[in-house]
């Protein structure tokens, strides 16, 4: 079947509707008669709520409601929902619509205002008065770990959610055994996915035909729509949940039953009137999880040649004041850090611990830039010790192309899976990387920089990243007399270029112009069976969902056309809109005649067509991920005066097998560059002792502006996965996640006269100043 | 995010904006820009009963030259700051510094008296207006006044006016010749508030510094002059050493405050390296070569 | 520049008052322009102009990202001039000319700079897109060949998460071009 679309940088299908202002994002949503909602938030870390007072807010002029936990019914007062068990996670703690007992995290809701505007209801919130008894919080992270710390759960005899270990081999033999053996200890502190939208959630409930209509800004619209259901005492099919245009998810918009996507829903329906709530800024540093915070103890065993023989890592996992979400964080920590090396024993170990913080989910990385950073330092370690070329050093321990399928040895991915690599050409991806930034030059060039005074210096790091998990996504693909074809998935679209990139797909399989296929995404009324977008899974998934349903399709189309061209379906070809015979281009009807021909009013349809019309629905259900790999380069100049750094230069090379759009995915590895720069330089979630969140505002919590983000060369290495029929590895998170590993080894590498070695992430140009003048003042390591 | 409610009046005179000032008193507050206002107003950090919104003023909004001072109205858009070459000619350090204060789109509104009348301890204006000695114009009920910007900046966030008050126009001085001007700043990203910025003035008499002034941002709730510095520039020799000397020593003596985005120490020492490069530059814009 | 057409509610003075003084009002009636149509309401002077482009006139294109003047998602034109209407009340605006994301293209085909957009994968979500693109819009009316350090100052003043600017900057450099203005 010819490909004219797949692989092709077309403009995007959305871009007019959104350049044009004419997008529909969730706070775009109007209903007659809406009403506003605002949430009167804990003021406080961790405190038991004695007395609610809202007798003045409800008198307030305008103001509709003002519910608190006790005027909720019991189906929706107490935890919501646990997400993804784990055996290792004991204490599954999760979230309430409303706090009406105990408040765990500063931003907790504990009181709903309905109101006839956003004004006035915040207005009301000034007039309702919490009396509360302050407790003690435990706020940083390995003091909540420790014994005899304040509990978060008081049902709990720690703040120890969950201990798990994953491992393969014998550590202990080869540590034992090991010539080399180097530790080290790395801390990446908390930050927030912070998109450009915040959250909003939008209900309208109809009680003549009892059907509820959520709009929500979330990934998991389908998924919302079943705990709604269930939560809310609702048939499936009379809920809908649509997540319109979406102004950035990058993962905690994946998060489901936020407090707020139940109790607005819930104050729809019993005020019979439609309520929207729009998280504001302010809210969304308190009120939408966060993530990052994890502390690192590792080591690794090398041979005199630099050879692994083991790594291990004890490492401590910020969960928040809840965890809803589960282990994915850690559990993807733990099982990316082999990265692309050939690892015979590993040990990775962790607990994920309560603090009287906002919760934690994935964000962008999702725990993959943390085992990327510990394996990389680990890696530039082992080469500086035993002075070895960095590069050299990763050559030797490279899992080669002829070793995949590779297994790790008996870990388990975040699906449940048995960890092992579908396919890869880490050489070949690394060879590159090193050729575009000039590494093999680069001796010569830094003296050169340094003869004129300037420290510049060359990082790189790669990373395995697992991508296109299930369980599963779905499908439908329908051609309409129009001659135009209309896919509906269960995937959700945050700017990713769902809407081009699957009908390049299905215009490829069909033979129509991309332009007159017309994707729908995230509405759970058009299709009902899905997960969500996250995880670099939703072209994988979805995309190959699609194919089927595409590849289906036609071959209906084949049949159908075949009877009213009168000839046999292998002569048919699709292309231009047309269904023709092969050489003989007169002989041709149009995809749409086809599809008005398969749906007769009266007569008689063939058994073999199974049911009228041109459509399919199908599902993919990989049976386990995709592994997409690459390395980043770049040259970074550091002022040592005033701690400033500036890329010079900054290279991507990325394997995600074949491309659908290349301007798609080279537009998500640069927006996640961008990101991971925030990262390492710029964000950083600032709690103080009693638990307050210090940085709540764009002011102090920093997004790199275009003079913080470097042009990046992006370049690829194609090895198509064996697990998918497109051959496809999911792309959405591979911007972020070296890029911390990246800066280090750069900024290493530039202050290598001082003997700098960067072990943290964010740094700001303080702090590395004070890395600088600590690394100055050190005795010279043995 | 949703403002407080208040309620809203725009004069079209200073004189009415002191009646209504008078009125309404602490529960009142002058709207200029709104750039940084309208955030705290947002943010319901600032809850004033009554906007006092004096954009309608133009008669607030020019830049002349009187003498040998350049007079800049209250209400002037840094904008117009920006893009004025007779800023640039005759205030080169505003015009300079000016390019520092936020990004355009602030500067569309944001204004130069409501910079100063803010006085955020890590802006750029109050730095520049204490380098050069500035004075700040006040209207009040009871007449005129100019204030010294020691005596005007009284603190983080806090100015000499009273709530009666209006400040109305600043005269920065247009410096003699060989004189030379800089302003520098190190902030997290572009356009963000400095870290630690300086604005340096040097006049020269052939290779000796004649007078020299040393202005600091981002280390102390307002501009920061280096005076014993200063004093010990005044007559020495305009060299590398004597301005990295002066520079340590002005840098010494501050005491800035750590927060979230840098410590205490980064501050002074980012203080003295930029009191350095702000020296050098103000030194060779002077016509000094250095040595 | 014209008189301020705003028109205060009447107001109680009391009589021992020496002079008549304007009297600070809740709700006013303003009148200004808005993508090149006068519009008239009454307002809550706290509302702000973001709001009442949104919420009063529907022209949800304009959106809000912080609503303290650091992410520019709000940015409209004023009188031709780049603003955060998150920053301005609407009662502010009286009298002014105001241009949002909806007046680029009022037909069918696309503004100029919106196709560059388009053409260089100038956005991914689109939340941050028509702050972006006003302020584009005012910058290349004001430059016909800006130079790179211009266009990055102008920018300088929008987040977006999901492009990494690139795309962003390679598209107002070639609307730069493309657009004959």
């Amino acid at each position: 079947m010819p490909t004219r679309w797949f692989g092709e940088r077309i403009p995007r299908n959305e871009d007019p509707r959104l350049l044009t202002g004419r997008g529909m994002y969730v706070d775009d949503v109007r209903r007659p008669g809406t009403l506003h909602a605002a949430f009167y938030r804990s003021p406080h870390a961790h405190a038991r709520i004695l007395r609610i007072a809202t007798d003045q807010a409800k008198a307030l002029p305008g103001v509709v409601a003002v519910v608190t936990a006790q005027d909720l019914p019991e189906r929706i007062r107490g935890p919501l929902p646990k997400l993804i068990p784990h055996p290792a996670l004991v204490h599954h703690k999760t979230q309430v619509a409303l706090a009406g007992e105990v408040v765990r995290h500063v931003g907790e809701p504990i009181a709903l205002v309905v109101a006839e505007s956003r004004y006035i209801a915040e207005d009301a919130l000034e007039l309702i008065a919490v009396e509360f008894e302050v407790l003690p919080a435990a706020v940083d992270l390995e003091a909540a770990a420790k014994p005899g710390a304040p509990r978060v759960h008081a049902d709990m005899a720690d703040n120890i959610a969950a201990h798990h270990i994953q491992r393969a081999g014998n550590v202990e033999e080869a540590f034992a055994k090991a010539p080399h053996v180097f530790r080290e200890r790395f801390t990446m502190d908390r930050g927030s996915s912070a998109p450009m939208e915040t959250r909003g959630v939008v209900a309208e409930w109809d009680p003549r035909s009892h059907q509820l209509t959520v709009w929500d800004s979330t990934q998991a619209p389908i998924r919302i729509r079943n705990y709604l259901s269930d939560l809310l005492g609702l048939p499936q099919a009379n809920v809908r949940v649509i997540a319109p245009d979406i102004g950035g998810g990058f993962g905690p918009k994946i998060m489901m039953c936020y407090p707020e996507e139940i109790s607005i829903p819930w104050a729809a329906m019993v005020l019979e009137r439609p309520v929207k709530w729009i998280e504001d800024r302010r809210e969304h540093f308190v009120a939408t999880n966060h993530e990052r915070l994890q502390i690192h103890d590792a080591e690794i065993a090398v041979d005199a040649d630099g050879r692994i023989l083991g790594v291990r890592t004890t490492y401590l996992h910020d969960c928040g004041a809840y965890c809803a979400y589960g282990l994915t964080v850690p559990i993807v920590s733990g099982t990316t850090l082999p990265g692309p090396y050939k690892i015979p024993n590993y040990h990775a170990e962790y607990r994920a611990v309560f603090t009287n913080k906002t919760q934690t989910s994935p964000y962008r990385g999702a725990g993959r830039p943390h085992g990327v950073f510990v394996m990389e330092r680990l890696m530039d370690r082992v080469a500086r010790e035993l002075g070895i070329d960095r590069a050299e050093v990763r050559r030797r321990n490279f899992i080669q192309p002829h070793e995949f399928p590779y297994d790790l040895g008996g870990l388990i991915y975040q699906d449940g899976v048995r960890l092992v690599y579908d396919s890869g050409n880490y050489p070949e991806v690394f060879r590159k990387t090193l050729d575009h930034i000039g590494y093999a030059d680069w001796a010569a060039q830094k003296a050169r920089h340094r003869r004129e005074g300037r420290r510049v210096g060359l990082g790189f790091a790669f990373y395995v990243e697992g991508t296109g998990i299930g369980p599963y996504e779905g499908c439908r693909i329908t051609v309409e007399p129009s001659g135009k074809v209309y896919v509906a998935t269960s995937v959700g679209t945050q700017g990713q270029g769902h809407y081009t990139s699957f009908a390049q797909i299905v215009a490829d399989a069909l033979g129509t112009d991309v332009r007159d296929v017309i994707v729908t995404t995230g509405d759970s009324g058009a299709f009902g069976w899905g997960t969500g977008t996250f995880a670099s899974r939703a072209a994988v998934v979805a995309g190959n969902a699609v194919a089927l349903a595409a590849g289906a399709v036609r071959q209906k189309t084949l049949q159908v056309a075949a009877t009213l061209l009168e000839a046999r379906g292998d002569d048919l070809e699709l292309a231009e809109g047309k269904v023709f015979v092969r050489g003989v281009p007169g002989r041709a009807v149009m995809l749409g005649q086809v599809a008005a021909a398969a749906n007769p009013l009266r007569g008689v349809i063939p058994q073999e067509w199974e049911g009228p019309g041109l459509e399919a629905t199908r599902y993919f259900a990989p049976p386990s991920g995709a592994f997409a790999a690459g390395c980043h380069a770049a040259l970074i100049e550091v002022d040592t005066e005033t701690g400033l750094i500036r890329f010079l230069r900054y290279v991507v090379v990325h394997d995600c097998g074949p491309v659908i759009n290349p301007m798609i995915l080279e537009g998500q590895v640069r927006g996640g560059v961008a990101q991971g720069i925030g990262n390492a330089f710029y964000e950083k979630l600032v709690y103080d002792e009693q638990g307050q969140l210090l940085t709540q505002t764009f002011m102090d919590y920093l997004l790199p502006t275009v003079a913080e983000v470097p042009a990046v060369e992006v370049d690829h290495v194609e090895t198509p996965s064996p697990l998918n029929p497109l051959g496809i590895k999911g792309a959405g998170e591979a911007g972020v996640i070296p890029v911390p590993a990246l800066v280090a080894s750069a900024l290493d590498d530039a202050l290598s006269e001082e003997g700098v070695r960067i072990t943290e992430m964010p740094l700001s140009p303080s702090r590395l100043r004070e890395i600088l003048r600590e690394a100055q003042t050190a005795p010279t390591p043995a | 995010m949703k403002p407080a409610p208040f309620r809203y009046v725009a004069p079209r005179s200073v004189d009415e904006t002191l009646a209504l000032l008078a009125e309404h008193g602490a529960e009142g507050k002058i709207l200029a820009g709104g750039q940084s206002l309208v955030p705290l107003l947002n943010m319901r950090l600032a809850r004033p009963q009554v906007i006092v919104d004096i954009n309608g003023i133009r008669s607030l909004a020019y830049i002349r030259r009187k003498d040998d001072h350049l007079h800049v109205g209250a209400l002037t858009r840094q904008r117009a700051v920006e893009e004025s070459a007779t800023v640039r000619r005759q205030v080169p350090l505003l015009g300079e510094a000016i390019r520092f204060v936020g990004h355009p789109q602030i500067r569309t509104r944001g204004t130069v008296g409501g910079s100063l009348a803010h006085a955020d301890p890590s802006a750029e204006l109050p730095a520049v207006a204490a380098a050069l000695d500035a004075e700040l114009v006040v209207r009040s009920p009871s007449g005129e006044r100019a204030l010294s910007p020691g005596e005007f900046f009284a603190g983080y966030l806090t100015t000499a006016l009273e709530p009666t008050e209006v400040l109305t126009e600043i005269r920065f001085p247009v410096l003699p010749e060989r004189t030379g001007t800089a302003f520098v700043e190190v902030a997290r990203r572009h356009g963000d508030f400095a870290l630690v910025g300086v604005a340096a003035v040097v006049r020269r008499s052939d290779g000796t510094i004649a007078e020299a002034r040393l202005a600091f941002t981002g280390v102390g709730p307002g501009p920061v002059r280096a005076r014993g510095a200063e004093g010990r520039l005044a007559g020495s020799a305009g060299t590398s050493r004597v301005f990295a000397d002066a520079a340590r020593e002005a840098a010494a003596r501050l005491d800035p405050e750590s927060d979230i985005h840098a410590t205490a120490q980064y501050r002074r020492d980012v203080a003295a390296t930029l009191a350095r490069r702000a020296l050098e530059l103000a030194w060779q814009r002077s016509g000094g070569r250095s040595r | 520049m014209s008189s301020d057409r705003v028109r205060a509610t009447p107001a109680r003075v009391p009589a021992r008052r020496k002079r008549r003084l304007r009297e600070p009002q809740s709700t006013m009636t303003i009148q200004f322009m808005v993508n090149g149509e006068t519009v008239e309401r009454t307002v809550e002077v706290r509302k702000t102009l973001a709001d009442f482009l949104r919420e009063d006139l529907g022209l949800t294109g304009t959106h809000l990202g912080c609503e303290h003047g650091v992410c520019g998602a709000c940015t409209v034109l004023l009188n031709g001039e780049p603003v955060r209407s998150c920053l301005l009340f609407a009662v502010q605006a009286a009298g002014a000319a105001i241009e949002t994301v909806e007046s680029l293209a009022p037909g069918d085909a696309l503004h100029p700079v919106q196709t560059a957009f388009r053409e260089h994968h100038g956005l991914q979500c689109g939340f941050c897109t028509p702050g972006f693109l006003m302020s584009a819009v005012a910058l290349l009316r004001d430059h016909t060949v800006p130079t790179d350090e211009q266009i990055l100052e102008t920018l300088g003043g929008h987040l977006c998460r999901c492009t990494g600017y690139q795309g962003i900057v390679e598209a107002v450099r070639a609307a730069a071009r493309t657009w004959q203005r």
